[in-house]
């Protein structure tokens, strides 16, 4: 077992007592309990864990938390891996296996580190200058090539075996971040009385205050306040949640990790839960992060932002460099160095204020840290390792060189403005802190502590303190009578003053690196601000400056203010980029939650459903709902199976399940009148017992939908819909009856799923009718074609309409759904002498073609029904819905595509549908003159036969078209006919 | 989440509801046959950025069609009612 060479024997937030056994890329190494990855690694002298996006510069941690840009890595194996995960987020566990990424073939031995050598050729803009123009195909032909050299880890295309789960949450109070501030506000609004949630993305309540040592009053205060906040019933705590995204109605997504790495799907647990939660008020307490400063080689590894030098050394135990220089132009920073040379470290401040305050001299005399004002870092010197920095003041011209193995940095602090500029609520600049804070809250919005730019301990605790009780307030929590009598203990502290961190044009020397994650340097910004991208939003675009996993946490406020010296303006001029949830990367697989595999959408049974599975029927979707496509008796594949079940409708008799269709109950003293508006044709005159085929419009004069509609009572109508548009028609009717025609006294029911239907066709459709049913008068003068009646069959009600889709003699029956598969089956053992079986909806599709009837292709909101040939049904004595703009002049126009019907004339040519029509001797490119719109094998007459749209439609009867289809380099001849291809009179309908 | 207070069923997520545009397009009589008329209410719609009167049908719900005062800027919603009350005006 090999000792960790930079683990301190004590100290720390580690359980030494729990190793941890983990792997990277395949070497077996140990942590322990407390440790994340990234200090694992640390601890284990790993320090080079990347390489860079664009360069393949090595790359070690930078950061210790959610802002990493360099140490990504993808993690697990098989259907679980997942790549760019930060290592300083990610929880150590018991046999976490790790692989570092974008180096080829390995991180430490990087062959594409020559694009370094390049680098001059690879700067902003690059991409589109070289590849883009003047022909879009060299981008297509390059793409691959830098695509595999420029990357982050990859994703597989494996069934993920883990679990994901959605919740929906609700608390009166929301507190984002368990920091002093959080941990303030958390405590008075569970004080006040609220259901208060408090969200901490980290494993541990306490932010910033993670990092302090163990001995220190800070983490006094925190272990106190946490223990008094986990007596609070009313107040739940959940760590490694992440307040993603802040959405309207103070609706929040988080989203909650899971415990250790290793969930068991088996025993319900879920890797990730997504929360949407419902706050009253919410809290902001989200922090800050700390910024990089900007000069060459910044990004060597062992240059490292001071705050996480400092979270590794108290937080983690692992001591990170014996000879340290802190840069820095700020106070926090000097906390960083005190203790790293309290643990020992020999420590240099180079602080590029002229002067500090006197504590944090007195501090850094009594603990022997040599201290260089006024001092500036150029540049840091060293290839995969950290070896000095040179620095420069402002009084002498000639650089300093320090030895350093640890280069700890410190640009400023931005605050964690992400979730409330989510809201649209731009950050504000503040010159004091040199950064940007909330621009505004909106109502039952509190900010509190770093987030809103107070960086002093105290006040910030006090600030939270106050954030809490308004939120509590706000949420209905009166409150001043407890706020008066408690309040929170807060010790001493030190002020925190920050230097301005403006950089000059001309700052740095070599690469200096404001995006790690993107390669952006102080160049790259130049280049931008020269050519004119000089707007924020374009300088992201054309540098890809903060477009990473990490979203420009620790660059886009260097880059911006970078770009704003340029142009010599102040930042608030140039303000951000917008923000977008989410705020740190979140799984696909937690997004999707459980809607995958079956849960993936709605399904829609029909009540036949299980019988139609156990008789071999193969499905297929429609929409939401499950039908059946074709069923095992007729064939093994679609394409013979319908062929079967047409020629058993067309010979005898076959049964199939309709239920799917739309129903609509219409009731009312004036439903006639109403249906008499809706549709084009007449239904006030249509008698009791007959039903009749209608066409609806849109307002726009498009076909809205069609179906039968049946009128069993002087006010009682029965009307059917596609099966796609029941939804849609439903609506629209509710619509004109409860806006426009409210003088109208009809209401309308959606009753789909109440009736089960079948429709019997086939020239031995009344046999098997009489067959299932005796007793009744099933012959043609009791129940003519489009007749209607109902029954009661032992206490059942029956609904029959003699209306036929195939075009054979046909009755549609419906009864009520939980007794459709009784009858179903009993039309089917009591008629099966006649050799009825059931047929599928291609069989039904296939039928109707042959009919030229219209369906769903044909309807597709564009058609009118003058291009649908059923101009004629509309009645020229009344005004229905959509009747004036069919006068519009470019709907009457000759020209338009409209409903055909065609043969294909090459024996053995098949037709497709989406098929392009060209006239012979067109040139077969473009959109053509119309499109095949459905198509099937026509058994009557031997051939594939069409419907579709052309310009012109009927008026080119008789005359071949040519039908490309080019995604199979196919093109077929074949003739315009009228759309009906059996039974053009209509006789089989009427026997 | 955008809520939408239903008359008939309380405080909903929008999420239960179906948009149907803008309320203030006044439908011409059904017995109206002129095309300008028509024209403007089918096709001609403002787009404004603030209060908009619209509608909203609650089709997971009472199915009632609803007109919704909502500020389009800020996605706040300031008042529901009935559509076949007049919904306001």
């Amino acid at each position: 077992m090999s000792r960790s060479p930079r683990r301190l024997a004590t100290g720390g937030r580690i359980d030494r007592a729990r190793r941890l056994n983990f792997s990277l890329e395949g070497r077996a190494l140990q942590g322990f309990a407390g440790d994340t990855l990234a200090s694992a690694l640390l601890a284990n002298g790993v320090t080079l864990v990347g390489r860079s996006f664009k360069y393949h510069r090595p790359r070690g941690f930078v950061s210790s938390g959610v802002e990493e840009p360099n140490g990504l890595f993808t993690l697990g194996a098989a259907g679980r891996t997942t790549p760019n995960v930060a290592g300083t987020v990610t929880d150590l566990y018991e046999g976490l296996s790790a692989v570092r990424q974008n180096g080829w073939p390995s991180v430490d031995w990087d062959l594409m580190a020559v694009t370094s050598w390049a680098a001059p050729l690879l700067a902003a803009g690059f991409y589109y200058k070289t590849f883009m123009g003047p022909r879009r195909k060299s981008w297509m032909f390059y793409e691959k090539f830098i695509r595999r050299a420029a990357g982050l880890g990859r994703g597989v295309h494996l069934p993920d075996p883990d679990r994901y789960e959605t919740q929906h949450l609700f608390a009166d109070v929301l507190v984002v971040g368990s920091g002093p501030a959080g941990l303030a506000a958390a405590w008075a609004a569970a004080r006040a009385g609220a259901q208060v949630m408090l969200v901490e993305q980290d494993s541990e309540l306490g932010g910033s205050l993670l990092s302090a040592r163990l001995d220190s009053p800070e983490e006094r205060w925190r272990a106190e306040t946490v223990a008094s906040l986990r007596r609070m019933p009313n107040l739940d705590i959940r760590c490694r949640t992440t307040a993603l995204g802040l959405y309207d109605g103070n609706t929040v997504a988080l989203v909650e990790r899971h415990e250790n790495g290793r969930p068991d799907p088996a025993r319900g647990e879920a890797r990730e839960i997504i929360i949407t939660l419902e706050a009253g008020a919410i809290v902001f307490a989200a922090g800050t992060l700390e910024r990089p400063l900007v000069f060459g080689g910044n990004d060597i590894p062992g240059v490292m932002l001071a705050s996480a030098a400092r979270s590794y050394l108290n937080r983690h135990a692992v001591f990170l460099g014996q000879r340290v220089v802190v840069a820095t132009n700020n106070d926090a920073a000097w906390q960083s160095a005190l203790d790293l040379a309290t643990a020992g470290a020999a420590v240099t401040i180079l602080d590029q204020r002229p002067t500090v305050n006197s504590r944090c001299l007195e501090l850094a005399n009594g603990a022997a840290i040599t201290v260089q004002l006024d001092a500036t870092p150029t540049r840091a010197i060293g290839a995969r390792a950290v070896t000095g920095v040179r620095f420069s003041t402002s009084r002498a011209s000639r650089e300093h060189q320090l030895d350093c193995d640890l280069l700890c940095m410190s640009g400023g602090w931005s605050p964690v403005v992400h979730l409330t500029s989510h809201t649209g609520i731009k950050p504000r600049y503040r010159a004091d802190i040199d950064s940007y804070v909330p621009g505004g809250y909106a109502a039952g919005h509190f900010g509190a502590g770093a987030m809103a730019g107070t960086f002093v301990l105290s006040a910030g605790i006090r600030e939270g303190e106050s954030a809490g009780w308004h939120a509590a307030e706000h949420a209905g929590y009166v409150s001043e009578a407890v706020r008066a009598q408690c309040s929170l203990p807060v010790g001493e502290d030190a002020a925190c003053e920050v230097g301005p961190t403006r950089l000059g044009p001309t700052a740095a020397r070599g690469k200096a690196f404001i995006d790690f994650q993107n390669d952006v340097t102080t160049r790259d910004i130049a280049i931008a601000y020269q050519e004119g991208f000089v707007s924020i939003e374009h300088l992201k675009r054309y540098t890809t400056l903060g477009m990473g996993t990490d979203q420009g946490k620790t660059s886009n406020v260097n880059g911006i203010h970078a770009m704003a010296a340029y142009r010599g303006l102040d930042p608030q001029t140039t303000g951000t980029t917008t923000f977008r949830p989410p705020y740190t990367p979140v799984s696909i697989g937690a997004l999707a939650g459980r809607q995958v595999g079956q849960q993936f959408r709605p399904i829609r049974r029909s009540p036949l459903h299980e019988w139609h599975v156990a008789n071999g029927a193969v499905l297929i979707e429609a929409g939401l709902w499950k039908r059946a496509w074709y069923y095992g008796w007729a064939g093994d594949s679609a394409s013979a199976a319908y062929i079967n079940e047409m020629k058993l409708v067309r010979s005898t008799v076959g049964i199939c399940d309709v239920s799917s269709l739309g129903k609509i109950d219409v009731q009312g003293p004036d439903a006639a009148e109403f249906l008499d508006r809706v549709y084009v044709n007449n239904f006030a005159r249509l008698p009791v017992g007959k039903a009749r085929y209608g066409v609806m419009l849109n307002d726009d004069a498009t076909v809205l939908d069609d179906g039968t509609t049946a009128r069993f009572a002087d006010t009682s109508y029965f009307m059917t819909t596609t099966t796609a548009q029941a939804a849609e028609v439903a609506s629209r009717l509710e619509f004109l009856l409860q806006t426009a025609w409210v003088d109208l006294n009809v209401s309308v029911t959606l009753v789909t799923d109440e009736w089960a239907g079948m429709s019997i066709a086939g020239p031995k459709a009344r046999e098997a009718l009489q067959l299932a049913l005796p007793g009744h008068d099933w012959s043609n003068e009791r129940l003519p074609y489009m007749g209607c009646v109902d029954l009661d069959v032992d206490g059942v009600a029956l609904r029959i309409l003699r209306v036929s889709f195939s075009g054979e003699l046909a009755f549609e029956l419906y009864i009520a759904a939980d007794r459709g598969c009784a009858l179903w089956e009993h039309i089917l053992a009591r008629a099966a002498s006649l050799g009825i079986r059931p047929y599928g909806l291609e069989a039904l599709a296939a039928l109707r073609i042959e009919k030229g009837h219209v369906a769903g292709l044909e309807l597709d909101h564009r058609t009118t029904i003058d291009d649908l040939g059923l101009g004629k049904m509309a009645a020229s004595n009344k005004t229905f819905v959509g009747c004036a703009l069919r006068e519009r002049p470019e709907l009457r126009a000759p020209g338009r595509w409209s409903l055909v019907g065609l043969e294909c004339l090459e024996s053995g040519g098949i037709l497709r549908g989406g098929a392009i029509l060209f006239a012979p001797g067109d040139a077969v490119a473009g959109h053509g003159r119309g499109y095949i719109t459905s198509v099937t094998w026509s058994l009557e007459l031997g051939k594939y036969i069409a419907l579709g749209l052309y310009q012109g439609g009927l008026l080119h009867q008789g005359e071949d078209v040519v039908c490309a289809y080019p995604l199979k380099h196919e093109q077929v001849r074949a003739r315009i006919v009228a759309p009906v291809f059996v039974d053009s009179r209509g006789e089989r309908l009427r026997v | 989440m955008l809520k939408i207070a239903c008359p008939g069923c309380g405080v909903r997520n929008y999420t239960e509801f179906r948009y149907a545009g803008d309320a203030n397009k006044v439908r011409p009589a059904h017995q109206v046959r002129d095309l300008g008329e028509w024209y403007d209410y089918v096709f001609l719609f403002d787009n404004p950025k603030g209060p908009h009167r619209e509608y909203w049908q609650h089709v997971l719900g009472c199915r009632q069609w609803l007109v919704v005062e909502r500020d389009t800027a800020t996605n706040t919603v300031q008042g529901t009612r009935f559509a076949r009350d007049g919904g306001g005006e």
